[in-house]
């Protein structure tokens, strides 16, 4: 298949970059694959994993958060709150942090700490979800 | 006249502070290049955003309601000022410099009869401000505690300014920082955050493409346009991060260099006056055995 660039960038660096043959970006409206000369769309993404196929056989996934696809005649964009490999994610500790988040709901003494300890945990429980695909 | 035993003290105290500002010196060189790095890193996304932003603002068109995020309440009564400092001085004239800018803003806004609020990032920054602005300080965000600027921590500050707009507590919103330059220059710089101020110029290359929009274009401004905000949050933060550090090592690097002055000074006044006493017990000797 013929390949196009891809750039995958989180605020704090450039996660990725590339020619790769295929991206299946998970949209705020549905799943959809950018393949080379696709239509220039602008897309939100809601938080999953991304596939990426540099090559038929080497494929690359990532967990993002907070993404935005921009898809245009040069290439496809993807801005992303949060990207982390997939490998980089470990489920044991992934469900201990789940459970820590938990607590710390539970304990929370305000109602501030309280928002942002619920929001940890949401957070947590979307990578968790995530992985189990 | 000092004894030789003040100008040795003296001399001794000036080499040991000397040691320390050389040492800071170097951890600040370290700490820049690092700081460098983070800057250099964040600059994609912020371009990106950039394009993606002013594509999404030529395609919405004028005759569409605008976010007021992007087009501002209309009026431009009440200005908040966000003045990023550090969070620790020995750094030459970075953070007083920032503070100036902020202030002469500050002082030009109230008196053409604005009414002016103030958050400050860093703990420098409220120091210098507070004396003549306590009152309209909302806020100070205590960074001290943070070694590494994440896109969470720039993230709480733009989404407290999003919703301090979305109360309406003020109209127009502009970051002060840093720019960082070189080693040797940091700007102090002035940003408008709201409404958004994007590169007017040739929108006409833009449109070539006909994007298809999903969801459409107001909802994607809205989700971005508040990310946009803590992304150049962000960005100021980590230019800042890095002018910081080069400014302290300028300042470092010129103490140590004034430090070693000041001892070659010393040193000559030392022995100076160590031969003028040596010469004068001769004289008393001689002077001594001449009589008998």
């Amino acid at each position: 298949m013929p390949a196009f660039h891809f750039e995958l960038v989180s605020p704090e660096r450039l996660v990725f970059a590339g020619e790769v043959e295929a991206v299946v970006v998970s949209g705020t409206e549905g799943e959809f694959t950018v393949l080379k000369d696709h239509s220039p769309m602008m897309s939100t993404m809601k938080p999953g994993v991304l596939e990426i196929a540099e090559t038929a056989s080497k494929k690359a996934r990532f967990f993002v958060r907070g993404g935005f696809a921009d898809v245009a005649p040069s290439g496809l964009t993807i801005l992303a709150e949060f990207a982390i490999p997939i490998e980089e994610l470990d489920g044991a500790k992934l469900a201990a942090d789940v459970k820590d988040a938990e607590e710390d709901v539970a304990d929370a003494a305000t109602d501030e700490a309280r928002r942002l300890a619920a929001e940890k945990r949401d957070q947590l429980l979307e990578l968790k979800n995530a992985l189990k695909l | 006249m000092p004894s030789l035993k003040d100008l040795r003290n003296r001399i001794a105290s000036v080499k040991a502070t000397q040691k320390i500002t050389k040492a800071m010196q170097m951890v600040a060189a370290a700490k820049l290049r690092r700081a460098q790095n983070a800057a250099e890193a964040a600059r994609p996304y912020a371009e990106r955003m950039d394009r993606v932003l002013t594509s999404l603002a030529a395609s919405i068109g004028p005759g569409a309601q605008a976010p007021a995020l992007l087009a501002g309440t209309g009026r431009d009564d009440v200005h908040l000022l966000i003045v990023c400092t550090a969070e620790r001085g020995l750094c030459g004239a970075f953070n007083s410099s920032i503070a100036r800018l902020a202030r002469d803003t500050a002082n030009s806004l109230m008196a053409q009869g604005k009414t002016v609020k103030i958050i400050c990032i860093g703990k420098k920054g409220f120091d210098l401000l507070r004396r003549q602005f306590e009152k309209q300080i909302l806020e100070v965000v205590d960074l001290r505690g943070i070694r590494s600027l994440s896109f969470a921590d720039a993230d709480t500050i733009g989404r407290k300014i999003v919703s301090l707009y979305a109360a309406g507590e003020f109209d127009v919103c502009t970051l002060f920082f840093s720019r960082f330059k070189s080693v040797i220059s940091q700007i102090p710089t002035a940003q408008r955050l709201i409404p958004l101020g994007l590169a007017e110029g040739e929108p006409a290359a833009a449109p070539a493409a006909v994007y298809d929009y999903e969801p459409d274009e107001e909802q994607i401004l809205a989700t971005l346009l508040p990310r946009n905000i803590s992304i150049q949050v962000l960005r100021a933060l980590l230019e800042n991060a890095a002018s910081e550090q080069g400014a302290r090592m300028s300042a470092m690097d010129n103490a140590s260099r004034n430090a070693g002055d000041m001892i070659k000074k010393q040193t000559m006044k030392y022995n100076r006056s160590r031969q003028a006493m040596i010469t004068k017990e001769l004289i008393e000797i001689i002077s001594g055995a001449e009589a008998l």
